[in-house]
């Protein structure tokens, strides 16, 4: 079993989200990790969630970057630990210089809540190797700002070093303008760094993980890092052992530390 | 020092302010005439409605508080309680769209966490002028941007609600919006100061000059003025009441609090003398700790403010270190303002001085109900005959044109601004019957509704009232729940208005006698008096917030089509009504009629048969017929699927064809099941004998309805979707150049 760390910034509000999917519906050992905190507490990855960290004030992400953690997080990055960013945490990890390129509005200038297409361009990656390349994956979407941008020279590096791994598409897997609701550019939707152990992606794969909830299609990138991080620790999936799992309660536990 | 214009200012007759006199027994200085004045505004104090709200069945069996407290709380059973209510924002949202939707957002959300329970929906009842109006447009996207700004960065799904346009919301738009909170049954909390010698505490945002005199501003009617009423809207800060909620229920999670009241309208004076009336004590303040955002504001403004994301918490002075420690973690202030005392009286100190000096009691239990008079509105004679117009030739076209009715069209334009899956227990999206809610680690699931039909309620009040409770129970019906507990949200205009009260009664009458039918208790809500701008009201618009229990959420239906070759099942019997429809409406721009006729008894066994089928795991989709009647019902069955998918459907009915397509008749649901379920739903029908009856199939690219041998609908599936799809967002298109 694994040990995932769900980073608490003022105002994320998928923390419990992915908390739960994490640890109830993956059966993985998940802790949250309070922004104010120096210590990563010996986990295997850690997640940035979603949300409106500090408001989104400023811009979104801006502020969250300065907070405590944010700088173990960075020596964690930098020492090849894995680190997933969801919508506010790929914004955060834009802000935090960890990913690169910056996001502007959504192409209509709304809020935008949907489900979405996304196809796996990479699938050689810490965060998709249980997918296929070209599989075509359905997850909601839900953010003001998550039309990414970066420079002709950059794009084209990001394109030669294969760091986009997913893009909209429509339910085919085509790319179309239509399909690419916030307006990104290339159609982005989830982007690695180079070193491969930083992605962050806009669309929330823990609200597309439970049946009962419409899709389970986000599991891929969930079960992807479990597998990725089975390997390299040598364990083998079949030796394993399943942790008992924790009672699940409709209300989420209390968060963070003095 | 008071003379008449300063009463008039504050919204106080002479007799009220005898009555002040004679309370306090003395004349009370300009402080104190304020508090007076908002704690005894309609908004507040209730004057016009109290009499007659009384009417309304407050008892059942799953009830754990009813109405008098923040909001009402329902059982659920497993240790849960749901806490629910619905809140009106109508006025601030006509003068600033953006923040008079958001903060009603934020004071709604202040009710359901102040009582220990984490809000786990929003819906909203939104109701505009006609959309092809740019005024009407803008108001209508400051209000979503507004209720979206506030939701999604709090964190809350915003799952559902109506949205509704008429003429009579030009000027006068509503916007109600109504949490549901889940909470554990021994960590609920009240708005009680007791405790003599406790410490009274102020948490949240800083204090400032907005919102004064927000709550009687919404007491009164709008003139041409109301440009200059815009310092009266507060302003909204999502990410400080998001730090408020975690910074509460863990002061609560620890046992740190004896009571807590959110400063909603009317800010500290509410939040002061009511907790400290409730609980039979009295409060002792100074105003110079209350934490300021400006500087020199004096009492009656610290007192009046309706600054946001603040609350009032009562301590044991040994916890109030632990309870600073937690309000720091999360970045807030907490700070100790005053004590409890003993005496009753409400005590504010400004500079050394003593400013206040006002029995409780008198404020919030004193302030005097009126049984104004009510007079049968003349208009109604005329507007409730009806000579039916001679039935179009082409009902085809009539199909895509009542698709395309901002009404009945597709809303989605509205709900994806909203975050509608965070905190992942959204089952059902937006534009359903009702929102239904999973609870993680249980069977079990709640559903939730918001429903009202004013067109109806204003050609008879009554029969409106009773319409909605039936209507928003058949929606619950549709997902499999069962109703549980009711909030309401009463828009009416001026009260001192015969015409007005009249129609307030009657519809106070009607939902009581339809919530006594389907025993349900009314846990509290709100009522919106003076929707009303020069001389112009709003149709009386009771908004109904029902919530149901699911006992199994894996057997909840969907709400659209989910394959082709399933048989269609109509429950319930086809009349040929077509008093206040959509239809005529429309059409022949009649607002005119009777509102269908309503059978309690026929209502209740099509419910429970349809609750039962789905239960019993016979039921594919679900859908309750409403505005635009059988054909509308059928047609967003096949484009709310997975895919679109289309009918054949054959009626016998010996009426006009156009009443049965559009006709608005009550008590029906259509189901939809596999072929081998067939039989047995009609089996359970048949032993609850409710009428039922196979009317078609789905499938194919067309939507067809046949009326005796003849075609009378036969419309491509796309056709028909786009004129759906597109209607509302056509209207919002962004010019290219």
């Amino acid at each position: 079993m694994m040990k995932f760390g769900v980073v608490v910034f003022p105002g994320s509000n998928c923390d419990y989200d992915t908390f739960h999917v994490l640890q109830n519906v993956m059966g993985q050992e998940t802790v949250f990790l309070w922004h104010k905190d120096h210590d990563l507490q010996g986990v295997d990855c850690v997640v940035l969630p979603g949300g409106f960290s500090y408001g989104d004030y400023l811009r979104s992400g801006a502020i969250a970057r300065f907070s405590p953690i944010m700088r173990e997080i960075k020596k964690f990055a930098d020492s090849g630990g894995l680190i997933l960013g969801i919508c506010n945490g790929f914004q955060i990890l834009l802000e935090a210089g960890l990913l690169p390129g910056a996001m502007l509005r959504n192409k209509n200038l709304k809020f935008l809540c949907q489900q979405v297409n996304i196809r796996i361009e990479n699938n050689r990656t810490a965060f998709s190797g249980a997918g296929k390349k070209g599989q075509v994956l359905r997850i909601p979407i839900a953010h003001f700002d998550g039309n990414y941008y970066a420079p002709p020279e950059l794009l084209s590096e990001l394109e030669k070093n294969n760091q986009i791994v997913f893009r909209y598409c429509d339910r085919k897997g085509q790319l179309t303008e239509e399909a690419n609701v916030n307006g990104s550019v290339n159609s982005i939707a989830g982007l690695i760094n180079r070193q491969g152990n930083v992605l962050g992606m806009m669309p929330h794969p823990e609200r597309a993980s439970e049946n009962i909830l419409g899709s389970e299609d986000g599991k891929v990138i969930f079960r992807s890092l479990i597998d990725y991080l089975e390997k390299k620790k040598g364990t083998g999936k079949k030796k394993t052992v399943r942790a008992v799992r924790p009672a699940v309660s409709p209300l989420p536990p209390l968060i963070g530390t003095f | 020092m008071i003379d008449a214009k300063t009463l008039a200012d504050h919204n106080l007759t002479r007799e009220e302010y005898d009555l002040i006199v004679k309370l306090i027994g003395r004349e009370p200085n300009l402080t104190e005439l304020g508090i007076f004045s908002v704690m005894w505004s309609e908004h507040c104090g209730y004057k016009s409605s109290r009499v007659h709200l009384k009417k309304f069945p407050t008892r059942g069996k799953h009830l754990i508080q009813g109405p008098g407290e923040n909001a009402g709380v329902m059982d659920i059973g497993d240790g849960l309680a749901v806490v629910f209510k619905i809140e009106s924002h109508n006025h601030p949202s006509y003068i600033e769209p953006y923040q008079g939707a958001a903060t009603g957002v934020g004071g709604i959300l202040r009710d359901i966490f102040t009582m220990g329970a984490r809000p786990v929906a929003v819906l909203d009842s939104l109701r505009f002028g006609p959309i092809d109006e740019p005024r009407n447009r803008s108001i209508m996207d400051g209000v979503v941007s507004g209720i979206s700004g506030y939701g999604n960065s709090f964190g809350v799904p915003t799952v559902g609600g109506e949205v509704y346009f008429n003429d009579c919301y030009a000027q006068n738009p509503l916007v109600n919006v109504c949490c549901l909170g889940l909470a554990r049954k021994d960590k609920l909390f009240l708005a009680r100061a007791h405790g003599p010698g406790n410490a009274v505490i102020y948490v949240g945002a800083k204090t400032g000059r907005d919102g004064i005199h927000g709550a009687t501003m919404a007491s009164a009617e709008f003139g041409e003025e109301t440009e200059h009423k815009r310092p009266n809207v507060q302003v909204g800060d999502p990410f400080k009441e998001k730090l408020l909620l975690e910074a509460c229920l863990e002061a609560m999670s620890r046992n740190l609090i004896i009571g807590i009241q959110d400063m909603g309208a009317a800010g500290l004076t509410c939040s002061t003398t009511e907790m400290a009336a409730k609980a039979g004590t009295g409060m002792e303040i100074n105003l110079d700790l209350v934490p300021q955002r400006e500087a020199g504001m004096n009492p009656y403004e610290i007192m009046l403010s309706e600054s946001q994301e603040r609350m009032l918490i009562v301590a044991e002075p040994d916890k109030v270190e632990e309870l600073q420690r937690i309000f720091n973690k999360w970045d807030l202030d907490a700070v100790v303002i005053g004590k409890v005392t003993g005496d009753g009286q409400l005590k504010a100190y400004f500079q050394g001085q003593l400013v206040i000096d006002i029995p409780v009691e008198a404020v919030v239990d004193l302030c005097p109900a009126y049984r104004r008079p009510a007079a049968t509105p003349a208009f109604l004679k005329k507007a409730t005959r009806l000579r039916l117009p001679e039935m179009p030739s082409d009902l085809n076209q009539v199909f895509l044109q009542l698709l395309a009715s901002p009404n009945i069209a597709d809303k989605e334009w509205v709900f994806r601004q909203y975050d509608h899956m965070v905190q992942v227990n959204t089952m059902v999206l937006p534009g359903a019957d009702a929102a239904v809610l999973r609870l993680k680690g249980l069977k079990k699931g709640l559903a939730i509704t918001l429903d009202g039909n004013s067109l109806y309620t204003y050609l008879n009040p009554r029969k409106g009232g009773q319409i909605a409770v039936a209507e928003a129970c058949r929606n619950l019906a549709c997902a499999g729940a069962a109703p549980i507990g009711v909030t309401n949200c009463l828009n009416f205009g001026n009260p001192e208005k015969p015409e007005v009260m009249w129609q307030f009664k009657q519809a106070v009458e009607g939902i009581a006698e339809a919530c006594r039918q389907f025993e349900i208790p009314v846990t509290g809500g709100n009522v919106s008096f003076y929707n009303e701008t020069e001389g112009k009201a709003v149709y009386p618009t009771p908004v109904l917030g029902i919530i149901g229990l699911v006992e199994n959420t894996s057997l909840v239906p969907a709400a659209g089509f989910r394959a082709a070759g399933e048989t269609i099942i109509l429950l319930g019997e086809n009349k040929a009504e077509l008093g206040g429809s959509e239809y005529l409406r429309l059409v022949f721009s009649e607002e005119k009629g009777e509102p269908p006729t309503l059978n309690f008894e026929k209502e209740k066994r099509v419910q429970e048969c349809c609750r039962q089928a789905i239960m019993a795991g016979l039921v594919r989709t679900a859908h309750d017929l409403s505005e635009g009647g059988l054909a509308l019902a059928l047609a967003e069955c096949s484009f709310k699927g997975q895919r679109r998918i289309g009918f054949q459907v054959k009626l016998n009915d010996a009426i006009r064809t156009d009443a049965l397509l559009f006709g608005e008749s009550q008590s029906r649901i259509i189901l939809v099941a596999r072929q081998k379920n067939v039989r047995k739903i009609l089996a359970l029908a048949r032993k609850m004998k409710v009428p039922a009856r196979i009317i078609g199939q789905t499938g194919g690219r067309k939507m067809v309805i046949w009326h005796r041998k003849k075609k009378v609908i036969d419309q491509p599936l796309d056709l028909g979707f786009r004129a759906w799809k597109n209607a509302i967002p056509d209207y919002f298109k962004i010019k290219k150049n």
